[in-house]
């Protein structure tokens, strides 16, 4: 759960050419020798056949699959999507795919829009009232970052399914409605490094615009919510798009709070690996549903995308 | 509370999901209205201010269905606070402006992380249902079972391993791909498994790993290899101990776009005059490489290095998608969970706390390195 990258480098992907410095003359461009740019082309190749071969995969026939190999597939024609209704169709533990895919929207919007706002109203308060103590707690929250989520599974657990902190009950246990628990525990373990980015990009902006929204007679309600909200906005896309993907790809905090029919699409593929592991023609198409959402986002929304991962590149 | 989470969840999902980010987007414009009015000066917004201080409190602890004695509590320190703020230095209001931003959080992050962090410390010190103390009784258990080892020395393989290769593999495609042609998509290629997840790429490369039996035609790309050039066909995430190894390739897979993008980066920031300094002086581009560019992106190095070895330090989805732990594949996070589904909180909770103990001085190491990079720009 560290912060990984300074501001200079998550210009990342899309500043292929534009550096900081003038670009280099003759005595760069004859560094660069064939026999780097075969390796690097090897490279790119052992990094992209995999996905590839499923891709194939998915989309032929079952037999074909449990015989011959995907890089056969011109030879061995034939093509179909039946893999993909097959799959969507079969419930492992009581629950489809299809219903799983819709969890996972379920528990991943909430859970990526929730924490974004708490976190927004935090770094505000971090950021621009002064307290006493102020810096005391913005170190312990940035410090709350190294704690292993692992760490707060079971009493949380336990609040949420016997109401109970310290072994002492306080609340009413809502334990298996639906999908508050996996919301909650998600919420809270994205807090610390939201809190954090949102209140490094809110802590910058200009004094002056805030003081001369003061003067005009806004409140911190109003300043909050017509000059910071809309100034941070780059800051909180990219974390909103960082926690969306965070939480889409999880599995642990699944595996721990999405009990039975509340399961996102995660949870039941890794079941299914264990229970049907030799299905390839289920698991190929299983596994594209689950990484079609990710790989949309990433295309479309690279920078912020790129921006977003870097920040948060170990949190967990 | 509970009711209402259990109506909703008898909804449709994607009804669920407009509704609780209404209700939840209606509280914080509630807030906001409070903090706004909050320093305002009159009778009616004192009452306003007081009303809020004690029902807002009431309301959460009675929407939590808590108890009576609890409720009261909550609405008696409610109204602690409004005296507080009501005398306060910053005027009246302020501490109760501060509250509102920065309460919803604290309140979170205290309840879910601080608390539930000392219960498992304790946790960890108790036995399997956690009514004895035990002592160290769960440490001697993980240290002294050679299952116990084996995760750990597992967890250790993966630290030093991938870390190394993902950032060696990224830094080395990140030169040679420097101002070439086509340098988007090359990134592109390779940092793309950083979207997929885990499980997706866990299930990505078992298929690559697939073996048939020697006279069958192969289904498994790696496999499929290995007989072109001769071989037979390997089951491998079954050999010992190399399977470990064939788990840390799909780690390396996924990290290396992380490692590639980062020094990507760092490598444009290196001064062109000193590039051409080194070669005036005769330098090759292995010797430009090793003497110029590496150290100019030291900084950057080790910061990626550090934020994988957290990453694989805490590595979970690929062994449980891949293996589950067999075969002595598994590692600390792992074995946490194992213990968990197994009803042993204690050691459950141990493993937690070596695993926290393991990480905590890479963080922090990490941590200090980036504040020293920082500064540096």
């Amino acid at each position: 759960m560290t912060t990984t990258t300074p501001p200079i480098t998550t210009q990342g992907l899309t500043t292929g050419k534009a550096s900081r410095r003038p670009a280099l003359g003759d005595a760069k461009r004859r560094l660069t020798s064939p026999w780097a740019t075969i390796a690097a082309i090897i490279i790119a190749a052992i990094w992209t056949v995999p996905t590839f071969g499923i891709l194939v995969s998915s989309f032929r026939p079952r037999v074909e699959i449990q015989t011959t190999g995907w890089w056969t597939a011109l030879q061995n024609w034939g093509w179909t999507t039946e893999n993909y209704t097959e799959a969507l169709n079969t419930a492992t533990g009581g629950l489809t795919m299809l219903q799983a895919f819709v969890n996972s929207f379920a528990i991943t919007l909430p859970a990526a829009i929730i924490p974004l706002i708490i976190a927004t109203l935090a770094a505000y308060g971090f950021a621009w009232i002064d307290f006493r103590g102020k810096n005391l707690l913005f170190v312990g929250v940035f410090a709350l970052q190294i704690v292993p989520i692992q760490m707060a599974f079971i009493p949380l657990l336990q609040l949420f399914s016997r109401g109970e902190l310290f072994g002492v009950p306080v609340i009413q246990a809502f334990g298996s409605a639906g999908y508050a628990q996996v919301w909650i525990a998600h919420t809270i373990f994205g807090l610390p490094l939201a809190i954090f980015l949102l209140h490094n990009f809110i802590a910058q902006i200009p004094g002056e615009v805030i003081e001369a929204a003061r003067v005009d007679g806004a409140g911190h309600g109003q300043i909050f919510f017509r000059i910071i909200l809309p100034l941070s906005m780059p800051a909180i896309a990219s974390f909103a798009i960082f926690q969306f993907l965070w939480v889409w790809n999880d599995l642990l905090v699944a595996l721990i709070f999405a009990d039975g029919n509340v399961a996102p699409i995660t949870k039941l593929l890794a079941q299914m690996t264990g229970s049907r592991g030799e299905d390839w023609h289920l698991l190929t198409a299983g596994a594209f549903i689950a990484i079609i959402v990710p790989l949309l986002v990433f295309l479309f929304l690279q920078r912020y995308f790129v921006r977003g991962l870097l920040a948060g590149s170990a949190k967990g | 509370m509970a009711g209402f989470l259990t109506w909703l969840s008898t909804l449709s999902p994607w009804l669920e999901i407009p509704i609780i980010i209404g209700v939840f987007v209606a509280a914080v414009a509630v807030l906001l209205f409070f903090i706004e009015v909050a320093p305002r000066e009159g009778r009616v917004f004192t009452i306003i201010r007081l009303a809020a201080c004690v029902l807002l409190p009431l309301g959460v602890m009675w929407l939590l269905q808590s108890y009576t004695w609890a409720i009261i509590a909550a609405g008696v320190l409610g109204a602690l606070f409004f005296w507080l703020d009501l005398r306060s230095r910053g005027g009246v209001g302020s501490l109760f402006q501060l509250f509102g931003f920065v309460a919803p959080a604290l309140i979170l992050l205290l309840i879910g992380l601080v608390f539930p962090v000392i219960q498992t410390f304790g946790a960890s010190m108790l036995n399997s249902r956690g009514t004895t103390f035990v002592g160290l009784d769960n440490f001697v258990w993980i240290f002294t079972q050679p299952q116990g080892i084996r995760t750990i020395v597992n967890t250790i393989v993966w630290v030093l391993i991938a870390p190394i290769a993902s950032t060696v593999i990224g830094l080395v495609y990140a030169y040679f791909i420097d101002k070439t042609r086509g340098e988007k998509v090359y990134k592109i290629l390779v940092f793309l498994p950083m979207a997929i997840s885990f499980v997706g790429a866990s299930i990505i490369w078992r298929f690559m790993y697939t073996a048939r039996p020697a006279d069958a035609e192969q289904i498994g790309f790696v496999n499929q290899l290995i007989v072109w050039l001769g071989g037979s066909p390997v089951p491998f995430l079954q050999v010992e101990p190399w399977n470990t190894l064939f788990l840390i390739i799909v780690f390396v897979w996924i990290y290396t776009g992380f490692a590639m993008v980062v020094l990507s980066a760092a490598i444009k920031g290196v001064p062109t005059e000193q590039l051409e300094a080194a070669e005036l002086d005769g330098a090759n581009a292995y010797e430009r490489f090793m003497n110029v560019v590496v150290p100019g992106i030291r900084p950057s190095l080790i910061v990626v290095l550090t934020t994988i070895a957290i990453a694989s330090m805490k590595i979970f989805d690929i062994v449980r998608t891949m293996t589950a732990g067999a075969n002595d594949t598994s590692v600390i996070a792992n074995e946490m969970y194992q213990q968990f589904r197994s009803f042993e909180a204690g050691r459950s909770a141990a493993y937690a706390v070596v695993l926290f103990i393991l990480v905590l001085p890479l963080v922090i190491y990490n941590a200090r390195q980036l504040k020293a990079q920082r500064e540096a720009h």
